[in-house]
Order: C-alpha cells, then sequence, then structure tokens
C-alpha cells in the first residue's frame, strides 16, 4: 500500500483542487482530507455519509460554581490565563484552557471537574471516486493533530481490509502539528506551490519539514504563468534540494469554474489542461512506486 | 520463565500482533512458558493528544514485562522502553501472537537497539 | 485600535490585503504578522528588522539524584511529557505545554526550570510604519506561547493591523480575540463561501464587530454575497479579479502602490473599517 500526501504550506494554491482531480484519475484507492481546519475537498466531492463518530481529545476544565470558595488558588497557577473573574464568579475560558489539569489538582475545595474535550466529529463517506474519510473540527478547537492520526488510521484499516492499494490525502496547511502528522511516515508528499514570494517562502518551509522527516518530495508549480522568474528560482531550489519537480500548470479559471460545478477540473474539461493534469498525476505514481520498490 | 508483553488486535494468543505499539488495541501479558496471559486495555490512548506511545510504555513498565514484541515503536516509546530496561522485538505484524511468542522463545526475534522508523505522536 | 484580518482557508489574499491596507493607513500604525507558521508580510513590506528575541517556553529539568520516582510529576502532567519508568524519570521537553504542574507538585525539589526554543520575534521598520512579526521554529508544534511573545510588543500608541493565521482553530482564535475589528478576507467561491461561514462561527462567540473583503470578484458564484446578506456581515470592500493584481503579487509589489487604481479602493476599505469599529457602517452595497 502507498501514501500519497498532497500539501501546500501556503493556502490557496490550488491544492486541494488538484487533489480532487487527483481522486478521480487515480483507482483502487481510499480519499483522506487532513486538512480537518478548512476541508472544502467535499464541496468538490459531494460524499454521502454513511458513518460519522464524535472526536474527543484531552480535557478541559469547568468550575462547579456551588462549591468554589472564591479563593483564586486556580487564577494565579494557571499559566494559560484562561481563569476569568466574571460577576458569577471564576470562570474558564475554554478556548484559552490547554487542558493541563493543574487548577483541578490545586483547587482545595475540589470545586473543578475536568471532561473529556469533544472537539468535532469524523466521517466515513462514499463518492463517486471511491470511499472519503473526513471530518470536521468545531470552531476554535485545536488538537488536530490527533485527529488527523485518526483519519490516517481510519483510511489505512480501510485499505487494508478493502484491498485498496493507494490512499491520496489532501494535507493540513502550514508546518505546525497538523501538517506534522499528515506527513509523518507517509510514503510520498506532493507539495503545490506557486511563483510568488510566499509561495516559494512556504515551500521551503515545508521541504525542511520532509527533509526532517525524510519524506521524498515531489514539488507541482501551479500558477507558473504569472511570473516566470520566480519559477525559474523554484526550479532551481527543487534541484538543489534533490525534489522532483512533477509539473507546472498555468493560471487559469477553469478551476474556479469546476468548483463552481462541484466537479474536478479532470471532469468539467478534456483540453490542455486536463491532459497535463494527467501527465503529472502519471508522473507522481510513478515516483511513489519508485520509493515503494526501493 | 519471562513475562512478555505483545501488541495485540484482539485479545487472544491466535489474533494479530497490532503493528502499533503506542495506539495498539490490546495488550496481552504472555508467561513466555504456560502461555498463561492476561488481557490489558489500551483503548485509553485513542483519546490522547499526544504521548500515546510513551503511555503504553508505561503501561508495559508497570506490568513488569521483560520484553515487547509488536510492529513498530516509535522512538519516544523506544526512548521509554530503553529507560525502563525492556527488550524490544519489532516487525511482528501479520502473524499470531502465540507465532511472536514461539519466534521470541526460539531467538528468533531481533532485539532492536534504534527505533524503527521516524515518528510523531503516534 | 487594533484591526485583525483573518480567513476561513489560506489563499485569499489576506497578506495582500493587509500590506495595503498599512501602507495606505493615514496615522501612525504597526504592522504585525501572527501567522507565525508561515509569516510572508516582510516578503512585502520589505522592513528594515532591527531587533530580535527568541521565544522560549519554560520546561522542567530533572535531577535524578534528588527523584525518588514517586510519579507525582508523572500523574498530573496531561501531555506525557514527563514520565516515571521504573526506577528512572524521563522528559520529553517537545511535548511538554509549560504549564508547571510537575514543578508545582514535586514533593522533593527534583525538577527546576529549563528552555525551549519556540521560534523568534522580529520587529523593525518599513518607512514609516512599525513592523512586527513572529517565526516558528522549524518542527515546533506550539504557536500560541510564540505568539503571546509577539502580543507582548504591541505598541498600543498606534494603530495595530495583524495578519492572522488562516483557518478557524486556536492559533487562529488566538490571533484576533484581542481585536477590536475582524475584517474576513473571502472570494466568492464554494471554497470561500464555506471557510467563510466556518470562520464566521469561530468568530462571533469573541463578539468584536466583523467585516468581509470580498476578493477576486466577477467570477466563481453568489453563495457568499448569499450568506452575508442572510448573516449581515457588512461586505466592506470589493477587489475584482484582476491578472495583475496576481502578477504585482508574485513579483512581492505591494497592490496599494503598485496599482495606483486600487489604492482608493483600500482608503475607502480604511474608512469602512473605522466606521465599523465606532458602530456607525455606513450603508454599504453587500452585494
Amino acid at each position: 500500500m502507498v501514501e500519497i500526501t498532497i500539501i501546500s504550506g501556503k493556502g490557496g494554491t490550488g491544492k486541494t483542487s488538484l487533489t480532487a482531480a487527483f481522486a478521480h484519475l487515480a483507482s483502487n484507492h481510499v480519499i483522506c482530507d487532513l486538512d480537518v481546519d478548512a476541508p472544502d475537498l467535499h464541496l468538490i466531492l459531494k460524499p454521502e455519509n454513511e458513518y460519522l463518530e464524535e472526536f474527543f481529545s484531552g480535557h478541559e476544565a469547568i468550575i462547579d460554581q456551588n462549591l468554589c470558595s472564591s479563593c483564586g488558588e486556580c487564577l494565579e497557577r494557571c499559566k494559560y490565563n484562561a481563569i476569568k473573574e466574571t460577576p458569577e464568579g471564576l470562570m474558564v475560558d475554554l478556548l484559552a484552557c490547554e487542558g493541563c489539569k493543574v487548577c483541578v489538582h490545586f483547587c482545595p475545595v475540589g470545586a473543578i471537574e475536568f471532561p473529556m474535550r469533544r472537539c468535532g466529529q469524523w466521517y466515513l463517506s462514499k463518492t463517486r471516486f471511491g470511499p472519503l474519510v473526513h471530518a470536521q473540527l468545531f470552531p476554535g478547537e485545536e488538537n488536530s493533530g490527533l485527529l488527523v492520526s485518526l483519519l490516517r488510521k481510519q483510511a489505512r484499516g480501510m485499505a487494508e481490509k478493502e484491498n485498496y492499494n493507494l490512499i491520496l490525502s489532501d494535507g493540513a496547511p502550514g508546518i505546525g502539528c497538523p501538517v506534522i502528522s499528515s506527513l509523518s511516515g507517509t510514503d510520498l508528499a506532493v507539495a503545490v506551490t506557486e511563483p510568488t514570494p510566499s509561495g516559494s517562502h512556504d515551500l521551503e518551509r515545508v521541504v525542511n519539514l520532509c527533509e526532517h522527516f525524510k519524506i521524498p518530495v515531489g514539488v507541482i508549480i501551479n500558477k507558473f504563468d504569472i511570473n516566470l522568474d520566480q519559477v525559474k528560482k523554484i526550479e532551481n531550489f527543487c534541484q538543489d534540494h534533490g525534489l522532483s519537480l512533477v509539473g507546472k500548470l498555468p493560471y487559469d479559471h477553469a478551476f474556479t469554474e469546476a468548483m463552481v460545478q462541484a466537479k474536478t477540473i479532470t471532469e468539467y474539461q478534456s483540453g490542455d489542461l486536463a491532459e497535463e493534469i494527467g501527465r503529472i498525476w502519471a508522473r507522481i505514481e510513478a515516483l511513489a512506486q519508485l520509493k515503494k520498490a526501493a | 520463565m519471562a513475562k512478555i508483553v505483545v501488541t495485540c488486535q484482539g485479545q487472544s494468543l491466535d489474533d494479530k500482533v497490532d503493528p502499533r505499539f503506542g495506539r495498539a488495541a490490546n495488550f496481552l501479558v504472555v508467561d513466555s512458558e504456560t502461555l498463561e496471559f492476561q488481557v490489558l486495555d489500551n483503548s485509553a490512548t485513542n483519546s490522547m493528544a499526544q504521548g500515546a506511545g510513551i503511555q503504553s510504555a508505561q503501561t508495559v513498565a508497570n506490568a513488569g514485562a521483560e520484553a515487547v514484541l509488536t510492529g513498530f515503536v516509535g522512538p519516544k516509546a523506544f526512548q521509554a522502553l530503553n529507560a525502563a530496561n525492556i527488550k524490544i522485538g519489532q516487525g511482528l505484524e501479520g502473524v499470531t501472537v502465540r507465532e511472536a511468542v514461539a519466534r521470541f522463545n526460539a531467538g528468533e526475534v531481533e532485539i532492536a537497539s534504534k527505533p524503527s522508523r521516524e515518528g510523531h505522536w503516534r | 485600535m487594533i484591526i485583525a484580518l483573518a480567513s476561513g482557508k489560506g489563499g485569499t489574499g489576506k497578506t495582500t490585503v493587509c500590506a495595503s491596507l498599512v501602507r495606505i493607513w493615514d496615522k501612525p500604525v504597526q504592522a504585525v504578522d501572527l501567522d507565525v507558521e508561515e509569516p510572508n508580510l516582510a516578503l512585502y513590506l520589505k522592513p528594515e528588522l532591527s531587533g530580535r528575541l527568541i521565544s522560549e517556553m519554560e520546561i522542567p529539568v530533572s535531577d535524578q539524584e534528588k527523584c525518588t520516582a514517586c510519579g507525582a510529576c508523572s500523574e498530573i502532567c496531561q501531555f506525557k511529557a514527563i514520565t516515571v519508568l521504573g526506577e528512572y524519570l524521563l522528559t520529553f521537553p517537545e511535548m511538554c505545554h509549560g504549564c508547571g504542574g510537575c514543578l508545582a507538585v514535586c514533593p522533593e525539589g527534583a525538577l527546576s526550570l529549563g528552555a525551549r526554543e519556540l521560534g523568534e520575534v522580529l520587529w523593525g521598520q518599513a518607512g514609516e510604519i512599525d513592523f512586527l512579526m513572529g517565526r516558528l521554529r522549524v518542527g515546533e508544534a506550539m504557536s500560541p506561547p510564540l505568539m503571546r511573545d509577539v502580543k507582548k510588543r504591541l505598541d498600543s500608541s498606534r494603530d495595530v493591523i495583524i495578519d492572522a493565521p488562516p483557518g478557524t482553530s486556536c492559533p487562529a482564535i488566538n490571533a484576533v480575540k484581542d481585536a477590536d475589528v475582524i475584517v474576513l478576507v473571502t472570494e466568492p467561491t464554494p471554497f470561500g463561501f464555506y471557510d467563510l461561514k466556518l470562520a464566521r462561527e469561530a468568530f462571533t462567540p469573541i463578539g468584536k464587530p466583523m467585516g468581509v473583503v470580498m476578493n477576486r470578484t466577477g467570477f466563481g458564484d453568489a453563495g457568499a454575497y448569499d450568506y452575508c446578506r442572510a448573516t449581515g456581515l457588512p461586505i466592506l470592500l470589493e477587489i475584482p479579479y484582476d491578472r495583475r493584481v496576481a502578477e504585482k503579487y508574485s513579483q512581492g509589489e505591494v497592490i496599494a502602490d503598485a496599482l495606483p487604481e486600487f489604492r482608493g479602493r483600500f482608503i475607502e476599505l480604511a474608512a469602512r473599517i473605522r466606521e465599523l469599529a465606532a458602530g456607525d457602517l455606513k450603508e454599504v452595497s453587500n452585494g
């Protein structure tokens, strides 16, 4: 089984639109949306949910006002300034609470409860291209790293049980915890970038991360025609770091038009753009197979 | 005799070894001679945002095990098991717990000296 | 006044709008990049940096001599950053959230304070503009404590314009929660609409006035507009799609400077933001 994760560092480079197209072109695969903060893949894939589960992660502190003596011990000890003095008494700001349990431990009257924190939901769904594993965090919730690991585990379990030989994931953006969780142990990362200062900067950051985890990287330059000088720089960067440049795509409104119709770009049109995406996908498959064979 | 812990997808000697150490479904604490065993539930680690491997290492250490047999052990759990002087046998995913123990008894399980792969929080 | 520019997803033009807005701002202003995972504002404002500090978090350092392996630290730690195995105390500094629980409960004084580097805080000048940013160390997972160190340097004598991280999770909330006004940058596409909805839901509990900048208009669909109308989110500015904007952005230029015909739109945006903050927003088109 091979796991390919599409990443971007910077948002808005076309990562999700391309993942959707690859989901259309690939065969015998499980699709996984690891961008749990802003999952957009379902807007194109239109999944039918077949299974839903609540996602809990960590704990949160809640002060029982009937027991609280307002001594302020928690207020003093909380390193996250999560305890607030309000007219109704001391309250925990759940957006600031990290669930460290220090206040619970030191409360002299045992007034602080410490329940599991309900952070979101995850789903197993059916799409026209195969099964989709995806999730939605509730607004403001963190710990998406754990949720990302959970989704990957579900996808792997499904692939093993039903003999799928590919897991195709839309990775999390950034370089923090969620993207680390989406990359660790994956077989191939495909970074979608654009020829802008931010695009190049973020590509470098995310490639550093992949090097740290010893994951091979393929690079796609999207919107290449808006700045050819910058493209040159990215190409040099790829060469210096031994990254495979798997393709370049022009700035094209067809991506937006396809999205509006909830279609992948490869379903929406069959012209040059779709053909080029087909060739890019073939190169990615070859890269992933090569890695497996080695 | 030796007390060894094997990660297990189910609850019997004939169930498969769980490839994951930190987030293993269950641990079977097995007497390597008599094959008597006890099941330790490890589901608590499934809701842990981080540190599942370390928690599991703690569980194994508390069980008084001499060795652990599994698929692979991440770097932090590896460090923790080392600190507790517990032997680590990896690459046993796909076989049953009974088979894993037999291989261990026959001296066919390599005792690892470094983590099996880079990992992060899993 | 603190203004936070945010977006439900990345790539909607948040940094583009931020750079232009600080450039046309007609009062003393501080531009702050709180998108510490991917800080890009400096690439456009090109400030001269004059100061730097390393942001650190307090973590425990153990003294095996004093430790009696009682396990109190291990018991309180929710993050498995400190663990007693047999007779041995192990710490995993990269997993620590810096809550100080272990130090507070250790009965033997076997733990002392150490530090882990989270990243850096940088500041300087871009002409009249005060510049401030944070940058997370690659491989570091915890951005909120670094963001706290950046925010300690906010200058209350100036207007502050924050480039917030995209998304609706903890770092994004952290970046916008002290703002007086939240400006959501989106685009009229299905992705833009969905992510705008998530952002509005995430930020509503903060209780600050919110407005929308609709970027790259003229393509896409009406979803995001309908949503703004239905929920009473005012559209403060529309930026029509123009290939030159993408090109100038790709060359590291600030749109308000590079394309003079756009300058007026950002001046208009500044006025709308002030009205929104003061609670007397004049009639806006709302699509």
